[in-house]
């Protein structure tokens, strides 16, 4: 194969051989070379209404499936539109590349038509990123890429390609091997870090394991399910390590961190041994790091060695990949005598069983029933996205999520107008599979022209609307430490949601009684189309309910 | 709060500066003094930065440091271990009646006068920060015009 091809040519051909079947993008100027070749291969590509859309639609296929997202734009604002999705997948270490097209070699500096410096802009939060100056250069970073976008910790990768390098011949040979000296991505727990955990367990009275992305990330759900059965003790997730042991595993205790769950910050704040495994702490899952690390040992499970004693102290540190960890964990022969932390937490469990109270509220929708119900009627193969805010919240906390990836949210950036482009970007990956998008009537209109996609694209994705007409998380933030001060949260003058999911040919329907949830879910998940559900919700709904007084 | 000295090498590819530097910034990292200049290696650059911090937040500029691609080796030097060096250039104003004096005092440091006319003297040393701090102690009296500072480079012993 000495023939030569251009460089988008070698571009398309290179997301071949990486195996891609489906990309998301918006054309543009500086990028219609690669759009031109695009029509030669057989590639799905999925045109959204915003390049926003396409990175979060890429993101939302990549933790679907596991393997790596793609979306593409043009230079300037197409690029700069990518930005808030590159982040959000940096931020929850989502597998991801991000190809721009860039102004022509010889504009670069020049403040030329729909120039910006995409890859100065993105470095803080990309893992690499790459400005192409020859199209020669292209197989080689295209092979980087993908490598550094799925190994390790993985995260997003963006690669900016000038559109005369785009028109530029070359030879093309994808390189089988990879040289990069300062790059070492594979972690594996030692045999001193592996005795020192044993010791750390045999003392421990009342041990816990903290899961965070990293399980689902690292592929170690099953690893950390046959631990608990070989040497039980409770677990609890932060909310990006929702799914890695099924909801109602006898040993989970549900979320940590601000709004997780009580029987779980008990947990956390009573043992003696925490072992965090694939979980950065981030400040709204362990305000109180520093507290924690006084009264417990810690250990910290980590593939990047730079989370490990970033937010909180490790007593002992792991480096590894939180797979072979645990596994080495499972391995040990250990007789530990938890029997009576075990009694108090099963109590502890008990008491939540009450929890969340009654419905306060008549003439709407009480979010923690309509959740438990979708997840029951769903099924356990059902994947969910969710918007951030109010509607985050409830599904964390009352969706039952039995499997990993099939809870699908912006963790650490906690971007509104994810939900909607990450679900259509779920069905993509797993079109057998129900898809509904959590969301709220301030975040759905973030990202609301994804409809359009949807339904360009025939997918029958359920958006499930919590509708309080107002930005409800900053209304109760409000609510309770601003003095009920309310700044610019309301939104009273919101579209008639029915007739919108009209317009954008989503079949819909408007639930304000509880005693209708049934039927009306059981007619959204019937739908073989495109699906609006909206649920009037009380202004007053909070996400933190109070744990009932014995 | 103490002072460290790295050495890391680097590849030395277009725009790897800014995202050393970005990186400084945006972890709230405080650069006392960053040198770089291409090494043995082909391709390849070597930094020294000075970095003010506690033992936690060297451990974190290391760590991060490390994530960035294109950084393919990091050492923190310590003062006993490392040979450290900085060059400093001054201009003076040197008037006929102090000129010699500044002379004696560029002898005594093993200073170079590298430039000279009417009304100006130019001086060139190379020494350890405390060797610098000391000649600019001694020349300041006459009057400095103008100072410009490689910032350390450092390589381990041996």
């Amino acid at each position: 194969m000495n023939a030569k091809i251009t460089g988008a040519q070698a571009m398309v051909r290179a997301l071949e051989l990486e195996k891609i079947e489906t990309v998301f993008g918006y054309p543009g100027a500086a990028i219609c070379p690669f759009y031109d070749a695009l029509l030669d291969s057989d590639l799905h590509h999925v045109l959204t209404r915003n390049e926003q859309g396409a990175a979060h639609a890429a993101s939302g296929y990549a933790r679907a499936s596991g393997k790596t997202g793609v979306c593409i734009a043009t230079s300037g604002p197409g690029a700069t539109n990518l930005i808030t999705g590159i982040a959000t997948a940096y931020m929850d270490s989502i597998p991801l590349i991000a190809i721009t097209g860039q102004v022509a070699s010889d504009l670069i500096g020049s403040d030329s038509f729909q120039e910006v410096d995409i890859t100065g802009a993105t470095s803080p939060f990309t893992k690499h990123n790459y400005l192409v100056k020859s199209a020669y250069d292209l197989p080689r970073v295209f092979r980087e890429a993908f490598y550094l976008a799925a190994s390790g910790r993985p995260g997003p990768v963006l690669i900016d390609v000038p559109v005369d390098v785009q028109a530029q011949l070359l030879v093309f040979n994808y390189p089988e091997t990879i040289t990069l000296p300062g790059y070492k991505p594979n972690r594996m727990i030692s045999e001193t870090e592996k005795e020192k955990l044993y010791e750390l367990l045999r003392q421990s009275q009342r041990p816990v394991i903290c899961a965070g992305g990293g399980i689902i990330s690292g592929h170690a759900s099953e690893s950390l399910i046959k631990l608990l059965s070989r040497h039980p003790m409770p677990v609890i997730t932060t909310m990006m390590g929702i799914g890695s042991v099924p909801c109602d595993h006898p040993l989970y205790l549900g979320t940590m961190g601000s709004h997780g769950t009580f029987a779980a910050n008990f947990a956390l704040h009573h043992a003696d041994l925490v072992i965090l495994a694939g979980a950065r702490v981030g400040n709204r899952a362990m305000g109180s790091a520093a507290e924690i690390a006084r009264k417990a040992k810690i250990v910290h499970i980590d593939i990047d060695p730079a989370e490990i004693g970033k937010n909180i102290k490790a007593h002992l540190p792991v480096l590894s990949d939180a797979r072979l960890a645990l596994d080495a964990i499972t391995a040990f022969n250990l007789k530990m005598d938890i029997s009576q932390w075990l009694d108090q937490i099963e109590s502890l469990r008990e008491r939540q069983h009450n929890w969340p109270p009654e419905p306060v509220y008549k003439n709407s929708i009480y979010p923690p029933l309509l959740l438990r119900r979708l997840g029951e009627k769903a099924g356990p193969e059902a994947i969910i996205t969710t918007e951030v805010g109010q509607n985050q919240i409830w599904a964390a906390n009352h969706y039952p999520i039995r499997k990993p990836r099939t809870f699908i949210s912006s963790g650490g950036m906690g971007t509104m107008g994810y939900g909607l482009p990450a679900a259509l970007g779920v069905k993509c990956a797993c079109p057998d599979k129900t898809v509904i998008a959590v969301s709220g009537d301030g975040s759905l209109q973030m990202s609301l022209q994804e409809m359009g996609t949807i339904k360009q694209q025939k997918l029958p994705v359920k958006i499930l609307l919590l509708n309080n007409n107002r930005l409800g998380m900053v209304h109760e933030i409000q609510s309770l430490k601003y003095n009920r001060r309310y700044s610019q949260v309301f939104l009273e003058e919101n579209p008639d949601f029915q007739q919108l999911a009209a317009a954008y040919g989503f079949d819909h329907a408007f639930l304000s009684d509880n005693k209708q949830i049934d039927p009306a879910l059981d007619r959204m998940l019937e739908s073989g189309k495109p699906y609006l559900l909206e649920c009037r919700i009380d202004p007053h709904e909070p996400t933190l309910y109070p744990l009932r007084k014995e | 709060m103490n002072q460290y000295h790295l050495s890391v090498l680097v590849n030395n590819h277009p725009g790897l500066l800014s995202k050393v530097s970005g990186l400084f910034s945006r972890r709230n990292f405080n650069i006392e003094s960053l040198a770089v200049g291409i090494a043995e290696k082909p391709g390849c650059s070597r930094m020294t930065i000075v970095v003010n911090g506690d033992e936690a937040v060297v451990d974190q500029v290391c760590k991060q440091l490390d994530k960035l691609i294109d950084v393919i080796e990091i050492e923190v030097l310590s003062d006993q271990d490392s040979i450290q060096r900085e060059l400093l250039l001054v201009k003076m104003d040197a008037s006929p009646e102090n000129r010699s004096e500044i002379i004696q005092i560029a002898e005594i440091f093993r200073a170079h006068i590298v430039d000279v006319s009417h009304h100006r003297l130019t001086l060139e040393i190379t020494g350890q920060a405390d060797k610098i701090k000391a000649f600019l102690d001694m020349l300041e009296p006459f009057g400095i015009r103008q100072i410009i500072r490689t910032g350390l480079i450092a390589m381990s012993r041996s």
